[in-house]
């Protein structure tokens, strides 16, 4: 992908993935894909990361498991999945059908100066994800691929993992709630009722 | 060279990983997750036959802290057995834990400790229960086969009542000191 010009804009493209989500249960990466999901709306139903680097992918698995009845959407950054790469062996080992992965692929660190990530030097993580026996990868570049991984995404039996390819444009911070009990509390409540944080 | 049986332990009874499984049961852990180890052979066994338990092997231990986190948020409660080398693995990802105040109950057979004969085990043995420490873990070290049950349902319930992460590190002295002699 060295060298292509990204065609979509993550926040546009993270709010189609959100768009009219329903129960679907969202845990975030920390840094760019944190304040995406913020800025297409903070809900409960946000788990929105702001450190644990590389586990984003694996939260996502253990929510899949303990929710099967409903569907987990993992959407993080590059550097963030390039540091949890075991992740891709374990989730397709798991083989939780109720989980999606969007990887938001800016092929830069973009918290820490916009250095290259290994994506930007051709490292294909849906090429991994397939290689790791995903049931459904791919790679998107324009809104009509997006469309259709977004369907995917809450419709195809996992697991599923997208590489979105966005611009490296700078976009406003949008920030949840940074209190990590917090979040966590009001994600379990709206999941499973008020008893879950008494 | 192939590695060979534990020589045999100071602790008399062998049945402790029994006592581990039946007081996991006893706390409703739904999913193990796991890197695994000699020392949890068995325990590895008992919950990959349990159709109520989720097992899960891991590729690093660090992801048994992320898959524990969202398993708590799913409403299912965890436990991460691993040897004392997943504790070096774990440092940043442990921090989770103590953010977001959710339980992280992690089993951790030791090497490194009790007459260890594999010098490369034993700074990570060493260092273990400090790294755990100070990243604000209770750690629980037990030595006797029949401390096990009692100090595993110790740390489960500071675990899962408390939303505190606790490691119960179980000793040489228990499991076998591993050679490769035999």
């Amino acid at each position: 992908m060295t060298g292509q010009n990204a065609l979509l804009d993550r926040r546009d493209a993270v709010k189609t993935l959100l768009d009219d989500r329903g129960d679907l249960l969202v845990v975030t990466g920390l840094g760019g894909t944190c304040w995406d999901c913020t800025a297409a709306g903070d809900t409960p139903l946000n788990f929105p990361m702001w450190g644990g680097m590389g586990g984003a992918a694996m939260v996502g698995l253990g929510l899949s498991l303990a929710q099967p009845s409903r569907r987990v959407l993992v959407v993080t950054g590059d550097g963030e999945m390039l540091m949890g790469l075991g992740a891709l062996a374990t989730i397709s080992t798991a083989r939780p059908a109720n989980l999606a992965i969007a990887v938001i692929d800016n092929e830069r660190y973009g918290e820490t100066g916009m250095q290259r990530t290994h994506t930007a030097a051709g490292v294909d993580i849906a090429g991994m994800a397939t290689a790791a026996g995903f049931v459904q990868t791919c790679t998107v570049l324009d809104e009509s691929a997006l469309a259709e991984f977004t369907d995917a995404s809450r419709s195809v039996a996992g697991p599923l993992l997208g590489v979105i390819k966005v611009a490296t444009d700078k976009v406003p911070l949008v920030m949840p709630p940074r209190d990590g009990a917090l979040l966590k509390d009001r994600f379990r409540e709206a999941v499973l009722g008020t008893p879950a944080t008494n | 060279m192939s590695a060979s049986a534990p020589a045999t332990p100071t602790s008399s009874r062998s049945d402790w990983p029994d006592d581990i499984y039946r007081t996991l049961k006893a706390h409703d852990v739904r999913q193990v997750c796991h890197v695994p180890d000699a020392g949890h052979a068995r325990l590895i066994d008992l919950c990959n036959a349990d159709a109520g338990m989720r097992t899960t092997t891991l590729t690093t231990e660090e992801e048994g802290v992320a898959l524990l986190l969202g398993a708590w948020l799913g409403g299912e409660r965890g436990a991460l057995l691993m040897q004392c080398s997943g504790a070096g693995n774990i440092v940043n990802m442990l921090g989770l834990s103590r953010t977001c105040r959710f339980p992280m109950l992690m089993l951790v057979t030791m090497r490194g400790e009790w007459g260890e004969f594999n010098p490369w085990q034993i700074p990570m043995g060493q260092a273990t229960r400090p790294v755990l420490e100070a990243m604000g873990t209770t750690v629980h070290d037990v030595t006797e086969a029949q401390a096990v049950g009692p100090t595993v349902d110790a740390a489960a319930g500071l675990a899962f009542s408390g939303l505190h992460p606790v490691a119960v590190t179980l000793s040489q002295q228990l499991i076998g000191t591993k050679t490769f002699e035999d």
